[in-house]
């Protein structure tokens, strides 16, 4: 895609312990367009964090990108030293975390921290940071930004604090957001406040997002697109709308299934069989081989991930729907 | 109606947090008391039927967990009352808590302290029925197989210890031990919570079969409304410490009547609603140590009348309500 502002072609990173080389991710290309809403799921140990930290290259021993490009803007983020690696987060892609006090300084107030933050990057007064830290709480829809420059984060509820934590990442107008499950451990009530707030933010300053969840229903409702992984390689991915609409790699389709609400009430819920494989002893070929009610002896190798139809599916036996 | 199996009888908790050293010098020397007095639980009166399914749902901080630990015994209300089948579950004894029962157990959220980490996992299930003698020594390590086969384990993982097993086999593993009490009632606290879709799936499964299997009578907590709706019989809803509406599950979800319930229900995103849909539940979730006066929602709620700021509603069954609710717009108006 040519208007991609972050592109990442066969991310290949991978971790060298003790128990052998654990290929984390491994192989995973996505793009994301200016004011779009990627959502990248999977289950725990899939290697969606690792993805986002590879992306602001924060990668550390034993683990290493081993392998791919990723493109800002269409520049070549391993080419900058680590300088201008530095320069660029947070001014060009900054990511929000699972828990808000990853960016948040417990004993600084807001204020203090987000006039930091901006004079890091930019020659201006106090005086217009502390203004333009104001309008970026304002953006993010916290009530009575002024006052909360001078608090501490203890001050603050879970949400509020997430709010802030975004009003941070947002502060030099970046090209791209990663999101590590940021919404994950919030209310829902607090979360649907935040994801209306993410929508509103990609749509009118154009930002793009990386949107890390296990939670398929919060990728629904926001993500332009999607991308599902599974043991560090992408299965399926397109425009959300149409991967939900019709999953086709048994995987999604398994989680789609599991989801209480897609169930008659009081029914067995849909399980997929056995559970998450250890990196260390991954079956030869498809990943998702001893779990998947369609393999055959052809899934012993490795599928590509290839279109079919308007979206993108890795697997042998695709579930395509046959018109009746 | 059944006879209740557990009644809670306008049963609250509060717990007195002391001040600082420095404050209480303070007071000492005639300043404010600064002890502060949270309101976890307040009047909350509920009974379940022998062989019901109870979910109890509302933000972080509602004392939804505090109530199951009363259900249990684990804390003794501070005033009111709660029994199964007539007997109280706590008392207070000098500044003890004594759990009156071991028909009563509790299934805690995070499988991953709630196992004894130097435990074998057949120690962990047999300890508790081999102290209260509900099996002999002799008979504990079959009891233990029995247990696992159960809960949809191999007998022969019993001399392995908890981090050789994944969360949603913890997960298991706390039921087993749960069961292996022989409760007559079981408080799951978030038991999924913690879990990814496909191994929630797993656990809620087991829990369905148990519960046709042995006819459990259960407190379901939990947060997700989806697994709520999936598992309960009836259904609870918490704000700030109190029950604001309590109703049959299917017709509480298809016409929910408290304003809080529709604006739970339309924040959870859902599967297939599509880019966009989002309708969120306004302002933040308010303090217990400061409860709002009036209804408690108050502050937040998009139909509030100048009745609501100085009365509280009272939970009682309005016109065409699915249950009983909280709410002065059922009651006379605001
Ligand atoms: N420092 C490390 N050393 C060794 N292995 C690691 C390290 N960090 C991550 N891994 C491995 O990389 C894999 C991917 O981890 P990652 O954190 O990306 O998963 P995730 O999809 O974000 O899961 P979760 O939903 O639990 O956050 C896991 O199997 C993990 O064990
Ligand atoms: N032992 C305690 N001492 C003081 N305060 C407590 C104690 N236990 C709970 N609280 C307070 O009581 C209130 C209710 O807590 P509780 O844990 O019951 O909420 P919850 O509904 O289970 O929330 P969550 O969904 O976050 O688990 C909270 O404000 C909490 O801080
Ligand atoms: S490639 Fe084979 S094993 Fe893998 S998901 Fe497709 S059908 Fe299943
Ligand atoms: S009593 Fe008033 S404030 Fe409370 S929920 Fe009903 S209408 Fe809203
Ligand atoms: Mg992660
Ligand atoms: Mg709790």
């Amino acid at each position: 895609m040519s208007d991609a502002i972050l592109s990442v072609e066969e991310l290949q990173t991978h971790f060298f312990t003790r128990a052998g080389v654990l290929k984390a991710v491994d192989g995973v290309s996505f793009s994301v367009g200016k004011g779009r809403i990627l959502g990248l799921v999977g289950e725990s140990g899939s290697g969606k964090s690792v993805t986002g930290y590879s992306i602001l290259r924060l990668v550390d021993a034993p683990g290493k990108i081993v392998g791919g490009r990723i493109l800002l803007k269409g520049k070549d983020l391993a080419a900058l030293d680590p300088e201008a690696m530095r320069r660029t987060r947070g001014a060009v892609v900054s990511m929000i975390f699972q828990d808000p006090m990853m960016t948040l300084n417990p004993v600084l107030k807001i204020g203090t921290q987000m006039v930091a933050a901006i004079k890091a990057h930019v020659k201006i007064s106090t005086a217009d940071a502390r203004k333009q830290a104001r309008d970026a709480l304002a953006l993010v829809g916290i009530p009575a930004p002024d006052e909360r420059l001078d608090v501490y984060p203890h001050h603050l509820s879970g949400g509020m604090r997430q709010r802030v934590a975004i009003a941070i990442a947002l502060l030099h107008k970046p090209a791209v957001i990663i999101a590590d499950e940021p919404t994950t451990a919030l209310d829902v009530s607090i979360q649907s406040q935040i994801l209306a707030e993410v929508r509103r933010l990609a749509d009118q300053t154009g930002t793009a997002f990386v949107w890390v969840t296990h939670d398929l229903s919060v990728v629904s409702s926001l993500a332009d697109d999607i991308a599902v992984m599974y043991a560090g390689r992408i299965v399926e991915s397109g425009e959300t709308g149409a991967v939900l609409a019709h999953p086709k790699h048994p995987y999604t389709a398994g989680l789609m299934a599991s989801v209480p609400s897609q169930a008659e009430r009081g029914q067995k819920l849909v399980q997929i069989k056995g559970s998450t494989p250890s990196l260390a002893h991954l079956p030869e070929g498809c990943s998702f081989r001893p779990r998947c009610p369609r393999a055959t002896d052809i899934c012993k190798t490795m599928p590509a991930l290839l279109p079919l139809g308007d979206t993108k599916v890795r697997c042998h036996h695709p579930i395509v729907e046959h018109a009746s | 109606m059944t006879k209740a199996m557990l009644s809670i009888d306008n049963a609250a908790k509060r717990f007195v947090t002391p001040a600082s050293m420095g404050d209480r010098i303070a007071h000492a020397l005639g300043g404010p008391d600064r002890t502060q007095t949270v309101h976890a639980v307040t009047d909350v009166t509920l009974t379940v039927a022998k062989g019901e399914v109870v979910g109890l749902v509302g933000e972080s901080g509602c004392g939804k967990s505090t109530l199951g630990r009363m259900i249990s015994g684990i804390y003794a209300p501070s005033s009111g009352a709660i029994a199964l089948e007539g007997t109280p579950v706590a008392k207070m004894a000098g500044k003890r808590i004594q759990k009156l029962t071991t028909r009563v157990q509790m299934v805690h959220q995070d499988p991953f302290s709630s196992l004894d980490p130097r435990m074998r996992v057949a120690n962990t299930v047999s300890e508790g029925p081999v102290h209260h003698q509900l099996v002999s020594a002799a008979g504990a390590d079959d009891n233990v197989a029995d247990m696992l086969v159960r809960v949809g384990l191999d007998a022969s993982t019993r001399r392995r210890f908890p981090h050789q097993f994944s969360g949603g086999q913890r997960q298991r593993i706390a039921i087993a031990r749960a069961l292996a009490m022989q409760p007559d009632l079981l408080v799951l606290d978030e038991p999924v919570a913690s879990l990814d879709v496909s191994i929630q799936a797993q656990v809620l499964n087991l829990f369905l079969d148990l519960r046709q299997q042995l006819g459990l009578t259960a407190v379901f907590i939990s947060h997700d409304l989806g697994v709520v709706r999936h598992v309960s019989d009836r259904v609870a809803i918490m704000y700030l410490g109190r029950v604001v509406e309590l109703a049959d599950t299917v017709p509480l979800f298809d016409r929910p009547a408290h304003p809080y319930t529709r604006a739970l229900l339309d924040s959870v995103p859902k599967l297939g609603a599509g880019r966009g849909a989002f309708s969120a539940v306004a302002g933040e979730i308010p303090s217990p140590l400061n409860p709002p006066p009036g209804c408690a929602f108050h502050p937040r709620c998009p139909f509030a009348g100048p009745r609501c700021s100085v009365e509280r509603p009272i939970l009682k069954a309005g016109d065409n309500t699915p249950g009983t609710v909280a709410c002065h717009l059922y009651d006379g108006g605001t």
